[in-house]
């Protein structure tokens, strides 16, 4: 039934090869998918290679997602290392030039500075990233700068729509700049709140909140915790006053549930990026559900 | 002509939005009694606007009179005051504001097989150096029946057809560099190192070129590589699930067929994956031999289907066929052979995390088909007909229990004419089970048993325990 309806689908555009098509902007991960959706409406065709269940470390190079990258005119992506196991393979396997490098291709995490360089690449700290720690989408103020440069970046490989990018991009940073002292207001009592994390993915989120990170239950990335790792981190969360023990919708819940009954210190279940929870139907949405979990902890 | 798929996710968005947008409308028409809290919000909206462009205005002007002051501490100012410059400060130092330069070093067609890219910012020389990953591994295998003494029936052993060594043994370990070469082309090279009754080999595995931007989907590869047909011939070893490579593979293709030549690849333009594509090679190794043609002795044909079923499911399928000629075959065979392909590949996990669970299933069916003559390698004289079928299939299922572990089966056997010259009227098969731990994504141990029938009279009971490392650039491997 559904291959039915593909085909005739297929055949419709065909036979109606329309004299306008629409840009096809293929996003690696939801925020910036929901981004693209911010600043280009519905003047975009939009492919989102991955959900908030999933891991985007460890995302396959699927023949689905082959087939939407060859047909993208622009693809959106983190870059910082978070896709090099699979966003390379894509566009080889694809052999679609246009997104390779140049104006097709746009990663978030070269438009901001990153925080975590590492000062030495060894892997015996794990599937460190050279570029820096990839996850930006938690700082709302480098998603405003991303917003920017892909706003800049739509109006080139589609200036035919440059109008309406320019309108949307100037409202959608009077919203989100609103947005933001909204959620700078509502994070007061979160300032200067110690948290232990799941992995280190909220670096961002701290350093825009003003809180102190004092540990992580898997501090080296993909590389499993042992034992007296976690002996000592009990210590730690249980003597520093801690607000919460976080991880990542996508993330297993067991080693914060594990942490929190040892400690008594509540697991808070943030959504990480679009789609991460019910309320996080958008990038408004995300930060809205990530301010009121935390503060809720708080209270 | 171009071709354009509408995908149904838009479609969706655009419905729910219609729908959530006559909602909207619909309790605007049937509540006016909210009309004044909306009012309210609408003012208290503007307000909130209002205050914005008057921070920023402020901001602008401070900005302009003592930039470094603010730049310098914007912690310690009160929060909403800081915004813009704040944000500013955030900004990447050289953002990409002139993309069309082309930015190989970033997260392109640079970064590829065999991973990271020289890396932006790294001004010496080396930052072009390509990509250099590393696969050391070894195995200790043991064996209830003499590896020397170890006899197909009716499938004779060639290229790296056979059971492994007894004992401890280095196996293949490998070194790949790639990189692009310019704006057009990408290369790599995989030399493989091999040790063999003590002695130590470097041989090229894979050296190629691949075009970069061919209009319309379609890719060149010129060099040395692995051909595309089925699924397992395409990937190397140390992406497979199991230490060796299953019977039919061994018995028709020499445990993985490479050669010199050419490919050509097209991805058509449909949100179902779709890839065709043909190869012209040299006709060199197994189950070709002598460069007949001219040294263009084998040729290719693939196609693949794959794509998505819900969020947990994921498909691939192909159908291939080699055609090759062959003077004085490894098996002693002279003539021409086919051989086809059909290949399907079905994975499931939750959400799609295929790394922290599911199940892959894989199966694949090889049709052998010859006609020529067959002369015995010890004795040339000895000549016979060869005209007729082989087949070999196998099945096989990964459970991956955890990020760390998973745990596997493959049957796999091999069947054919009787009339052959090698027919024996036995068909070899094994059952093979193996479990694997994984420390990090970089490096394994994999205890694999195996019940081996080569022949009617002999059961090799096997037994190996192996340890596989990725080392450097962070492989992007193939589905």
């Amino acid at each position: 039934m559904k291959r039915i309806a593909i085909s005739l689908l297929l055949l419709a555009s065909v036979a109606a090869a329309p004299a306008q098509a629409r840009l096809k902007v293929f996003a690696c991960e939801p925020e910036w998918g929901s981004l693209v959706r911010e600043l280009a409406g519905d003047k975009v065709d939009l492919d989102v290679a991955t959900t908030a269940l999933q891991d985007v470390h460890v995302v396959e190079a699927k023949p689905s997602l082959i087939a939407k990258v060859r047909a993208a005119d622009l693809v959106v992506c983190t870059g910082a290392g978070l896709e090099v196991g699979w966003l390379p393979q894509l566009i080889r396997q694809s052999g679609n030039a246009k997104v390779a490098s140049g104006a097709g291709s746009f990663m978030a995490g070269a438009q901001v500075k990153t925080l975590e360089k590492p000062t030495a690449l060894d892997r015996a700290n794990g599937d460190v990233h050279p570029d820096g720690n990839p996850h930006i989408q938690m700082d709302p103020r480098r998603v405003l700068i991303v917003a920017r440069q892909l706003d800049a970046r739509l109006i080139q490989v589609d200036p035919a729509n440059a109008d309406t990018y320019r309108q949307r991009g100037a409202d959608f940073e009077k919203r989100w700049l609103a947005a933001m002292s909204r959620w700078k207001a509502e994070a007061a009592p979160l300032k200067g709140r110690k948290v232990v994390v799941h992995h280190t993915s909220w670096v961002y989120l701290w350093d825009w909140l003003g809180v102190q990170q004092i540990g992580a239950l898997e501090p080296k990335p993909a590389v499993p915790p042992t034992a007296a790792h976690l002996a000592e981190l009990v210590g730690t969360t249980k003597s520093n006053d801690t607000l919460a023990i976080v991880h990542a919708a996508y993330q297993d819940s067991k080693p914060s549930n594990w942490l929190s009954e040892r400690t008594g210190v509540p697991v808070v279940s943030l959504p990480f990026t679009v789609g991460g929870d019910a309320q996080s139907s958008d990038l408004f949405g995300l930060f809205d559900s990530t301010i009121s979990k935390l503060v809720g902890a708080a209270k | 002509m171009k071709c354009y798929v509408i995908t149904s996710y838009p479609l969706n968005a655009l419905s729910m939005h219609k729908s959530l947008l006559s909602l909207v409308l619909l309790s605007i028409l049937s509540a006016p009694v909210l009309a004044a809290p909306q009012q309210r919000d609408h003012d208290r909206i503007a307000a909130l606007e209002a205050q914005v462009q008057a921070l920023q205005a402020e901001l602008q002007a401070m900005k302009s009179t003592a930039p470094a002051a603010v730049a310098s501490a914007p912690s310690v100012v009160a929060p909403g005051t800081t915004t813009a410059d704040e944000i500013d400060a955030l900004a990447a130092d050289a953002p990409d504001s002139a993309p069309q330069t082309t930015d190989a070093g970033s997260m392109g067609v640079a970064a590829s097989d065999a991973g990271v890219s020289a890396g932006s910012g790294n001004s010496s020389a080396n930052a072009f150096n390509p990509a250099i990953s590393l696969i050391l591994n070894g195995s200790y295998s043991h064996h209830s029946l003499d590896p020397d003494a170890y006899m197909r029936a009716s499938f004779p052993l060639a290229g790296e057809a056979g059971p492994s060594p007894d004992g401890f043994s280095l196996g293949e370990s490998e070194i790949s560099l790639a990189t692009n070469v310019d704006d057009k082309f990408y290369g790599q090279l995989t030399l493989a190192v091999e040790s063999e009754d003590g002695e130590d080999h470097l041989g090229v595995e894979e050296a190629f070129i691949d075009t970069t931007t061919l209009p319309g989907g379609f890719n060149l590869r010129m060099g040395r590589f692995f051909s595309n047909i089925g699924y397992l011939n395409s990937h190397h070893a140390h992406t497979d699930s199991f230490f060796d490579r299953p019977l039919p593979y061994q018995a028709f293709l020499g445990g993985q067929y490479g050669d010199d030549g050419v490919q050509l690849r097209w991805i058509a333009p449909t949100s179902v994956f779709l890839e065709f594509g043909g190869e012209l090679l040299r006709g060199e190794p197994y189950p070709s031999g002598g460069a007949q043609n001219g040294g263009v002795g084998s040729r290719t044909l693939f196609a693949h289907i794959g794509g998505d079923a819900g969020d947990n499911n994921e498909w691939l399928a192909g159908v291939s066929m080699l055609r090759t000629s062959t003077a004085n075959g490894e098996d002693g065979f002279s003539g021409d052979a086919d051989v086809y392909i059909a290949d399907a590949t079905w994975k499931w996990a939750p959400q799609g995390n295929f790394k922290d669970g599911g199940v892959t299933l894989r199966g694949e069916y090889l049709l052998d088909d010859r006609d020529g003559i067959y002369s015995d390698p010890d004795d040339p004289l000895n000549t016979a007909p060869w005209s007729g079928q082989r087949h070999g299939g196998y099945v096989e299922g990964v459970y991956r229990i955890n990020r760390r572990w998973d745990v596997g089966y493959r049957y796999d056997g091999l069947w054919g004419d009787s009339d052959l010259p090698l027919a024996s009227g036995f068909d070899p098969y094994r059952h093979t089970a193996e479990l694997t731990w994984r420390n990090s994504e970089f490096s394994l141990f994999r205890l694999q048993i195996g019940r081996d029938r080569p022949n009617a009279s002999d059961t090799d009971n096997v037994f190996t325990l192996q340890y596989q490392t990725s080392l450097g650039a962070h492989g992007a491997h193939k589905f």
